[in-house]
């Protein structure tokens, strides 16, 4: 694993993240999970923990448990606990949350994803359902907090790597490229404004060939934004106490967006020692083969199956195959244009550009694009057989895109038909090098630039309409001649 | 005329079948007695009264009580229509304040019925209000009550035992033709047995845990407390069966007629008598009349067979490990937030946590919270907590041995018969050790079952325990069914009630 | 084994509990006595013994029984709210909670 130091110091991450499942109830419980509600109005006496209650399991949890199992490649485990992991909080209403410990229902798998060029994979040593906590609020209270138990008993899956990232970049990757996965196979909405999916770093250094650190945990991290700027303050940060001789105290930190700073929480005493047992309430969960083989069936094409896919059918490099899969919509626009047009490449090239760069810049997803696949379809058809040039392309697109009409209509309208009539290009380059005798002899004793001189003469000349290939052509040609 | 206190369930059923009286007027007779046997929060049940009821509300009850007339009139009626039940306050109730024995509920008021008292209701029956019990079901004597020490009806210097020491004493006194308790480590068997009346713990999972307060979630199992197996049998029949949608924990097997064997005979009956039953620490006044009741048995055709249940004296540290450990965890929700009682003016959140809990809590539950969190923690939890999971498996697997030999087993229920109220109060663990015969079929989430034998010492009565294999109520009743037939103690009166 | 003072601090701490000293030397002394009882436990062998957490499980397979996906529990807040000690706007008040 390669990876750049940092002022000589490896960095060693790895990552919590809780998952919040799109179940339509909770884990334990029939209230609704709907985000936004009035306070405690989804909180049942169950969620209240009232007198008496006792949790009852969610199969809808359970199915999508296995779904993110069959997804990562991991085990999903025949039998598995829940466990009551101890402590009193205000948000906590039984004073323990019912998680799993030793046998969690996911075991091992791997997530891949590509950090620049390189290819990376982060192991997972598990995935566990637990319930969620309910929230406190204490802005509008002076000197207490409201507690909301709404989203007390949302079902979490938590999903926990090896420490295997090496870098703030990386665990970007490997976070979105898992949002991607959980969104892909709709098991959570990834929403991570409203907390779908929040992310925990453990961050430690040491220099390379050393033991591990000891590590602190960046608790809460919502933005793929504010997760880089974190880790590279927390690592920078611990490196400064290092130097400066002070060992590393095991912590739980917050980032603060707005001075861009990790700081210590208020430490718990015994924070550690949650009295893990069995919950008595609830017998072992047990999934047999069946199941996991219909859910494996009734499952829609994993993205890196996906990727793997566009590679050998549409002979796409990785990287595109990749960006394209980035999620199910992309994909399959990208694969309706590239079967409308049989240009899987070219396809690609607009849908990584252009199509990108404007979505990007606006809402953001593929489904908002104004121009449909077929529309896209015939404007690469035109460019891959000569009629416009790319940069007509870019044109037309761009009318497109503001909804002027359709494609041939437009290269009409605008007459961008590219010139393909290669006497009347002859006659042109002819006049081109009659014109710049300079360029020529430039060109003749060596000079690169001077052909890329001549080639704009003549596209000047034709008005733009000319087919580039072919005035490359014409002139080497005329000019070998 | 029989007075209608004298009368059995079943029969106050057919007498309100009949309409030879009404639900209305049958509510305001025990209402009447039960209002003279109320306890107080934090001090002694006043006069003669034995402290059994912690809450009434006549209005509650007499609109039930018209509801099942009214049922009665319309030929709708249950099988049980109009007959009068008192929950133990573990069990939550929307008409009726629970408070769990606790003052950390004391006025606390549950938006929904625990399945058990649902059941009940669904089969005609009227609530009388709730009954005494030790805080969250944990303790031997009634004594860890935030209310009134309950007295026992057969002598009012002694406990009624517990934890449904309420229950025991209401029926035993009767105020109440049928009580609901709950047994964890014995606490329906054992009052049963202290104060002369009838009581069964199904086997786990048979009822229904949803709003039964929980003390040890893998050990507590509702159950009927009334003056006869014939009784037991009607009522453990309303109130067993599957409760899926809320009870994880509730077994997946059909509700049963549990009086369909009573009749059957007793000859050829198999009655395994453990060694260890039988031991040094059984007083002479309890093993007299259980050995006559043995006999008894013998005459009515059963043939003992001597056995052994090896890890009987190891019940005690077992359960006294396990039950804490799950009790600890349970009872964290108290914790001032959502319900039940908070510390006024706590200068912080961790010091409303610790006051609240402190002043909510009496000095038992505070040990066995103590006790199960030690347990449970870290460093610890291999030696004790799930040592004790191991040797739990074993005491199963030592019953299962037994009964390859037996149909039922029988012994006593405690070592002694009820004793003096304050005298084991500075000794938790003298109590503890008192619930060795109760504790391995609790472990094992056998059925128990008690049923009174004669008296001993003072002429307090003494109950004979008999326990079966998973799923053998029937069996059960039937054999204490049959004894109750050749033998008059269950009918036999404290002689302190009116 | 038997516990110390701190040990019962340590322990009331997590239990959330406040003793007086008076109380945590009592409790100190109780629950030392119970754990003499505790001791025969320890030393009895139960290699290859699997614990029980379900007694039933020595009578049948249990299995998690698992519900449907269903939202049904309406909106109670008022009575599930109706002993709460501390209320306002549909929130339940506690002393500042500080991260």
């Amino acid at each position: 694993m390669s990876a750049k130091l940092v002022q000589g110091y490896e960095v060693v991450i790895g990552f919590e993240t809780h998952a919040q499942l799109s179940t339509q109830s909770k884990i334990f419980s029939r209230a609704p999970t709907a985000f936004g509600a009035e306070p405690n109005t989804q909180a049942c006496a169950v969620d209240l923990a009232l007198p008496g209650t006792l949790p009852v399991m969610n199969k809808g949890a359970v199915e999508r448990a296995i779904e993110l199992g069959l997804a990562v490649g991991a085990h999903v485990a025949e039998r598995s606990v829940f466990a009551r992991k101890n402590y009193f909080y205000p948000d906590l209403p039984k004073g323990y949350q019912i998680s799993q410990f030793e046998i969690p229902v996911v075991q091992g798998g791997a997530v891949e994803f590509y950090l620049g060029d390189e290819k990376k994979t982060v192991r997972l040593v598990r995935a566990h359902l637990e319930e969620d906590a309910g929230k406190s609020l204490h802005e509008d209270f002076i000197g207490q907090s409201g507690i909301d138990l709404n989203r007390a008993g949302t079902p979490l899956l938590e999903i926990v790597t090896e420490p295997d990232i090496r870098s703030s970049e990386e665990a970007v990757a490997y976070a979105k490229e898992l949002h991607k996965i959980v969104t892909w196979i709709g098991i959570c909405d990834g929403n991570m404004q409203e907390g779908s999916f929040r992310c925990d770093a453990n961050v430690s250094v040491r220099k390379p060939g050393q033991p591990l650190g000891t590590r602190r945990e960046i608790k809460n991290l919502n933005s793929f934004k504010f997760m880089q700027q974190a880790i590279d303050f927390e690592v920078r940060w611990q490196i400064d106490q290092i130097e400066d001789g002070h060992a590393i105290q095991q912590a739980t930190v917050l980032f603060d967006p707005d001075t861009g700073e990790t700081r210590a929480m208020r430490t718990k005493e015994d924070a550690a020692d949650y009295r893990y047992f069995p919950d008595p309430d609830l017998p072992p969960l047990v999934i047999d083969r069946d199941w996991v083989e219909r859910v494996k069936s009734q499952m829609s094409e994993l993205p890196r199956v996906m990727a793997a896919r566009f590679v050998s059918d549409y002979g796409l490099p990785d990287y595109d195959a990749t960006t394209l899969t980035q999620s199910k919509a992309m994909a399959a626009y990208f694969e309706a244009v590239a079967q409308a047009c049989q240009q899987p490449k070219l396809a690609s090239n607009w849908l990584m550009g252009e199509v990108s760069r404007r979505l990007n810049a606006g809402d953001g997803s593929i489904e908002a694009c104004p121009v449909s696949a077929a529309q896209l379809a015939a404007l690469v058809g035109r460019i891959a057989d000569g009629t416009i040039s790319n940069n007509a392309g870019k044109q037309v697109f761009d009318a497109l895109w503001k909804g002027e009409g359709e494609v041939d209509a437009l290269i009409e309208a605008k007459g961008l038909k590219q010139m393909n009539d290669s006497g009347a290009l002859d006659k042109i380059v002819e006049e081109v090098l009659a014109a710049n005798a300079d360029n020529v002899a430039q060109y003749k004793a060596g000079k690169e630039k001077a052909f890329n001189a001549l080639v704009g003469q003549v596209m000047k000349a034709s008005k733009g309409k000319a087919n580039p290939q072919q005035v490359n052509e014409a002139l080497k040609a005329k000019l070998a001649g | 005329m029989t007075a209608l206190h004298d009368l059995s369930v079943a029969a106050l059923a057919a007498e309100l079948r009949a309409k030879r009286v009404s639900a209305v007027e049958t509510a305001q007779h025990f209402l009447a007695r039960a209002a003279q046997h109320t306890a107080r929060l934090g001090a002694p049940a006043e006069g003669a009264s034995n402290g059994a009821f912690v809450a009434l509300n006549e209005d509650a009850t007499l609109a039930q009580a018209r509801a099942a007339d009214a049922r009665l009139a319309a030929g709708t009626a249950g099988r049980l229509e109009g007959v009068p039940i008192a929950h133990k306050d573990i069990f939550v109730t929307r008409d009726f304040p629970t408070t769990a024995g606790s003052k950390m509920l004391s006025n606390y008021r549950s938006p929904f019925d625990a399945t058990v008292v649902a059941r009940l209701a669904s089969e005609g029956m009227v609530t009388l209000g709730k009954l005494n019990c030790d805080e969250f079901a944990m303790g031997s004597g009634n004594e860890n009550s935030a209310w009134s020490a309950v007295r026992n009806p057969w002598d009012a210097s002694r406990i009624p035992g517990g934890s449904s020491g309420g229950s025991a004493a209401a029926v035993a006194a009767r105020l109440t033709p049928a009580a609901t308790g709950t047994d964890t480590g014995g606490s329906i068997r054992q009052p049963a047995s202290f104060c002369g009346i009838t009581g069964i713990k199904p086997t786990y999972g048979r009822a229904s845990r949803y709003g039964m307060i929980a003390y040890a979630s893998s050990l507590d199992q509702a159950g009927p407390m009334a003056r006869s197996a014939e009784d037991c049998a009607l009522l453990l029949s309303a109130l067993c069966g599957p409760d899926p949608d809320r009870d994880s924990t509730s077994l997946d097997v059909p509700a049963e007629d549990f009086s369909r064997d009573l009749q059957r005979p007793l000859q050829g009956l198999r009655v395994g008598i453990p060694a260890e039953f039988f031991g040094e620490g059984l007083a002479a006044d309890v093993r007299v009349p259980i050995e006559a009741a043995l006999q008894a048995l013998v005459d009515q055709g059963a043939v003992l067979v001597p056995l052994h249940l090896p890890r009987t004296e190891l019940a005690i540290p077992v359960y006294y490990i396990l039950a804490p450990a799950e009790a600890s965890s349970n009872l964290s929700r108290f914790d001032g937030v959502k319900f039940g009682h908070r510390t006024k003016n706590p200068a912080d959140l961790i010091d409303m946590y610790k006051k609240t809990r402190a002043e909510g809590f009496g000095d038992e539950v505070k040990r066995r919270i103590m006790i199960g969190t030690y347990v449970l923690s870290h460093g610890y939890y291999d030696a004790y907590y799930l040592q004790a999971q191991k040797i739990r498996r074993m005491i199963a697997s030592d019953f299962q041995q037994a009964f390859t030999q037996c149909d039922v087993i029988a012994g006593p229920v405690a070592p002694t018969v009820a004793w003096k109220i304050g005298e084991k109060s500075d000794d938790p663990v003298a109590n503890y050790l008192a619930d060795i015969f109760t504790l391995p079929a609790s472990l094992a989430g056998l059925p128990g079952l008690s049923l009174p034998c004669g008296l001993g010492a003072g002429g307090m009565p003494v109950g004979l325990q008999l326990i079966g294999n998973y799923l053998s109520e029937a069996r059960l009743l039937n054999v204490a069914h049959q004894y109750q037939t050749a033998t008059d103690w269950h009918t036999r009166q404290p002689g302190a009630t009116a | 084994m038997s516990l110390n003072a701190s040990e019962i601090q340590r322990i009331a701490n997590l239990a959330r509990l406040e003793l007086t000293p008076d109380q945590s030397e009592r409790m100190l002394t109780q629950i030392n006595s119970f754990f003499e009882i505790v001791e025969q436990m320890r030393a009895v062998d139960t290699t290859g013994i699997e614990p029980l957490a379900h007694p039933v499980a020595v009578m049948q397979d249990i299995a998690l029984r698992l519900r449907e996906d269903i939202a049904s529990e309406p909106n109670q807040r008022e009575a599930n709210q109706q002993s709460a000690p501390a209320v306002e706007r549909g929130l339940f008040l506690v002393p500042k909670v500080i991260e």
